[in-house]
């Protein structure tokens, strides 16, 4: 594993071979291993490592980027020469800004960050993932299904030095177990990740889809339409992920973002609350941003008022002479900026939604709905409308009718069609938030949520 | 190179691996992209190293480094062959693979133009070119452009003797213009969506394009859509432009072919197929007039899909997947390639970079042109009342590949055989099956594209790869439009 001494080292060569204005060099990269099961054997099982370095030079308001995964000083040379010819030709950005030094990246405060590695996670070995896997495979066989998913671990580290004296590290452990049942004629699914190993539990993980599976089976067809329907968290935060973009004060600029025009509104019901907080016990990943920017806590949604959204250093510059300016919300680098030069800006990536004042957990909403659907997972969200925000889609491994408060049975797959601004108006209970993965958007800290006039618009053959 | 992956080889032969393959891979690309009169980022990456994968045990194991130093290479096999002892743990029965002759070979893209030859100023010169010619038009509010580059060189030697040299090159290049009014953000692209067109060719791609000829056209299209009607709901016969064919060949074909998936294989993530192996040549997948076929040849022209071997050695190959209707093959492996009663396989495998494991992958899937000449003009033309699609903006299939939904970001609604007015937010669904058996005219060879999809999702960890889509603009009969919108 690369180590903050010998990155610092390497960032010093490079200073070195270059002549530039100004340099920066992030870091990232590390040991990666995934064992994947399908059809009750291992059939792949990968590790891999790798580290790259991405420098950045300056001349004269030009900027640009290249990138090696090789450190010695012929490379470590070539690649400073490649961003400084690419630098050069650039045309000046009137926008860009020196890059900051440790007192101006530190102004957004010390957010307190919990230990993100653990070494029970970085220690994890083929033959430890293989013995889980065999358990989850005895869980399969026991009900006489089959299972496909992944047990992955990882370690890795992302850091950034520039020219001017800043330096930001992080290291961080992750591991994740993701597991479908499969039946004749139906499946069941769950996910999960943490830092730290011991906070997952396969084995349960595997009876807890094995029963959707079972429970699904034999799908009765509904008819589309709209109904009441019980998002459980990866649900809920596959879909709401598809906005998060938008929270962004170059989306504003560009005029992309659903919000343009729309920040002081009141978009969603009174009970939505989100913040971007990198620091949640429940969150993962980097502190600081792709100039070294420490993050800001920050709340995104106030009880459905879109309060702000957030910014890198040169879009907050750029807002303040903007038309937006008086319409943006607070003004002021966030540090949720990507490595520049690029065209997107900045988003939040460490999401979460307040906890409801009355939380009510699954089998609560279950037991308080006449008629819905209980869902597990979504599947293949595209935008449909990009300032409506309609998303479309697909429910996938274990979906359910909820009636008189009971689930009575697995029901056939649904394509929604369905405006993300519209349903975080009608959240009629949320569960305690907890931390939730996907397949669509990133982690999140996220509810799951019931919520009425959920638009469905299809039925699929399954 | 060759003596770095005999070092593996021999590592994992000794450490009791009965079969194992080295790669190593450098790969060199650039991007370069604008946004409203500025470049938004330009930048060139590097990466090199190399993997093993074996098989010990009668188990898969994988390992890939950055290390190309001798220890470090032979502690990346004996690795992958510990990997495999423990994948071993929960097995059924023993990996076997499809024999194949072993090869020595040379091949590299044929290109007339080295894109890393020509200067970054003059890259720049175009997309500014472009950007301007988008940003003139009033009401234009986001222009974006792109150019990309990609040099990929592998050494491919496996312990059965096989020893492959292959240099791919691939281009991309396109733009958008997008519009925001009132309440409603339009957007179109040229000369597709999401970064345009892509294939395994030289800077002679950009050149033949025509970017800087259509982009008046396309922003004043963006612009205009603000003033056109919503498309209506219904059920209509749709024409769809080729691209757009391109993208429902990839959902609805594509994927479901693979063999992995309908194996199960892909069944916690990309998901299965409907095409269970019982549906091979008994399926009627389409009308009489398709006739689908998975063509890796350079012959088949410069698509994403197109090489010499792929990544485990076997020769590109032309597999009829859809004949005059009937569903005739699938996508396969060495390891997939007996459960289908094939002694040899597809050579279908391929991987994202050297750090990933090589997987069934879409080559070029292509649906074959008319035989009888037709222009698109002449199936307007022959059209009584339906609705033209243009250009993908949205698309969504189930884990199975039965439903999907397409959005588009501009429809021409046709009346007794001419446009008649522009639509916005187009959109169609259907079932995968019911909608390849209306399909009754694909224009001829003329009106014909080999669209490159550069950024097709797969896999645990998942990879991207590009792929090639050869399509001519097509008439479906009585489908559903509008459901996108409907209830919202």
């Amino acid at each position: 594993m690369l180590t903050r001494d010998r990155a610092g080292d390497i960032f010093d060569r490079i200073k070195g071979f270059s002549s530039a204005d100004e340099v920066e060099v992030l870091f990232s990269g590390g040991r990666f291993a995934l064992t994947r099961f399908a059809n009750n054997i291992i059939h792949q099982n990968v590790e891999d490592e790798n580290h790259v370095v991405s420098v950045r030079t300056t001349f004269d308001k030009r900027t640009a980027r290249a990138t090696t995964n090789k450190f010695d000083d012929d490379s470590l040379r070539r690649v400073v020469e490649s961003s400084e010819a690419l630098a050069k030709v650039q045309h000046p950005d009137p926008d860009l800004l020196p890059m900051p030094d440790s007192r101006e990246a530190a102004k957004t405060g010390e957010l307190p960050i919990p230990t993100r590695h653990f070494e029970q996670t970085a220690a994890i070995t083929p033959q430890l993932r293989a013995e889980s896997v065999k358990k989850i495979v005895e869980v399969a066989r026991n009900h006489q299904l089959v299972t496909a998913g992944i047990f992955s671990s990882s370690e890795s580290v992302d850091g950034i030095f520039n020219s001017r004296g800043l330096s930001q590290w992080h290291a961080q452990t992750l591991a994740e177990v993701s597991i479908t049942m499969l039946g004749a004629d139906s499946s069941g699914w769950q996910k999960a990740n943490s830092p730290d190993v011991t906070n997952l539990d396969p084995p349960h993980m595997a009876e807890v889809a094995a029963k959707k599976a079972i429970d699904s089976a034999h799908a009765a067809e509904i008819p589309a339409g709209k109904y009441t329907v019980i998002l459980e968290p990866s649900a809920a935060l596959d879909i709401v992920g598809f906005m998060f973009w938008d929270y962004s004060g170059m989306a504003i600029l560009d005029q992309r973002s659903f919000l343009t025009g729309r920040i002081g509104s009141k978009l969603f019901g009174e009970n939505i609350t989100i913040w971007d907080d990198v620091g949640h016990p429940l969150q993962n990943g980097t502190p600081f941003d792709g100039e070294g920017m420490r993050r800001l806590r920050l709340p995104l949604v106030e009880n459905g008022v879109v309060k702000r959204v957030v910014y890198a250093r040169a879009t907050a510059e750029r807002m303040k002479r903007s038309e937006y300016k008086d319409k943006a919300g607070p003004i002021e680098p966030t540090g949720h900026g990507f490595p520049l030069p690029n065209e997107m800006g900045e988003m939040p990536l460490n999401l979460v939604f307040a906890a409801p004042q009355s939380p009510q957990n699954l089998a609560e909403m279950i037991a308080s709905t006449e008629r819905g659907v209980l869902v597990t997972r979504l599947w293949y969200i595209r935008e449909v409308d990009p300032y409506e925000k309609i998303v479309t889609g697909m429910t996938r491994d274990g979906t359910f009718l909820v009636e008189n408060g009971r689930i009575k049975e697995g029901v056939r797959n649904f394509r929604f069609n369905e405006s993300l601004i519209h349903m975080l108006s009608n959240v009629e209970a949320m569960s305690v938030p907890q931390r939730s993965s996907g397949e669509e958007s990133f982690d999140m800290v996220v509810p799951a949520m019931k919520i009425r006039d959920f638009n469905f618009t299809e039925v699929t053959k399954f | 190179m060759k003596q770095i992956a005999n070092w593996a080889l021999n590592v994992a032969t000794m450490r009791g691996a009965s079969y194992s393959d080295a790669r190593i891979v450098s790969q060199k690309s650039r991007a370069l992209t604008t946004k409203n009169g500025k470049v938004g980022s330009a930048s060139d990456s590097e990466s090199v190293g190399m993997n093993v994968r074996v098989i010990a045990d009668g188990a898969w194991g994988f390992a890939a480094s950055e290390d190309l130093s001798r220890s470090g290479v032979e502690a990346t096999a004996a690795r992958a062959v510990e990997i495999a002892r423990a994948s071993s743990q929960v097995k059924q029965q023993d990996v076997r693979l499809a024999p194949e002759k072993p090869v020595t070979a040379e091949w590299a893209t044929p290109y007339a133009i080295d894109p890393f030859a020509i200067s970054v100023e003059q890259n720049i010169a175009l997309l500014l070119q472009i950007d301007s010619e988008l940003c003139a038009v009033a009401g234009v509010t986001l222009a974006e452009s792109n150019l990309n580059f990609n040099r990929d060189e592998q050494w491919f030697l496996s312990s059965e003797g096989s020893d492959i040299h292959q240099t791919k090159y691939s281009a991309g290049a396109g733009y958008t213009a997008h519009a925001f009014a009132g309440n409603e953000i339009q957007k179109r692209s040229y000369p597709n969506s999401f970064g345009g067109q892509w294939q395994n060719k030289g800077y002679e791609l950009i050149d033949e394009l025509k970017l800087i000829e259509n982009a008046r056209r396309i922003a004043e299209e963006a612009v205009a859509l603000h003033h056109a009607e919503q498309c209506p709901e219904g059920t209509f016969d749709i024409i769809l432009d080729s691209s757009q064919l391109g993208l429902q060949i990839h959902e609805s074909i594509g994927h479901p072919i693979e063999l992995d998936r309908v194996l199960g294989m892909e069944a916690n993530f990309a998901g299965t197929s409907f095409l269970t192996l019982d549906k091979l040549r008994s399926l009627r997948y389409g009308s009489e007039i398709v006739n689908v076929v998975a063509d890796a040849r350079q012959e088949h022209g410069p698509g994403l899909g197109t090489f010499a071997y792929d990544d485990e050695g076997v020769p590109a190959q032309c597999t009829p997947i859809i004949t005059n209707g009937l569903f005739t093959g699938y996508l396969s492996s060495r390891e997939t390639a007996h459960t289908i009663g094939e002694n040899r396989s597809g050579g279908t495998l391929r991987a994202e970079s050297w750090n990933r494991l090589p997987m069934i992958r879409m080559t070029n899937i292509s649906l074959l042109p008319g035989e009888k000449p037709l222009t698109l003009e002449q199936l307007i033309a022959s059209t009584d009342h339906g609705i033209l699609m243009q250009t993908n903006r949205s698309w969504s299939i189930d884990d199975r590949r039965y439903n999907f939904q397409f959005g588009c970001e501009i429809g021409w609604e046709i009346k007794h055989g001419k446009r008649v007015r522009m639509v916005k937010n187009p959109s169609y669904s259907g079932i995968t099956t019911e909608f390849w058996n209306s399909l009754d005219a694909i224009c001829s060879r003329d009106e014909w594209t080999l669209w490159g999809t550069p950024n097709c999702g797969k896999g645990q960890p998942q990879q991207v790869m590009g792929t090639g889509h050869g399509a001519a603009p097509s008439r479906f009969r009585q489908i559903k439009v509008g459901s996108a919108y409907k209830g919202s």
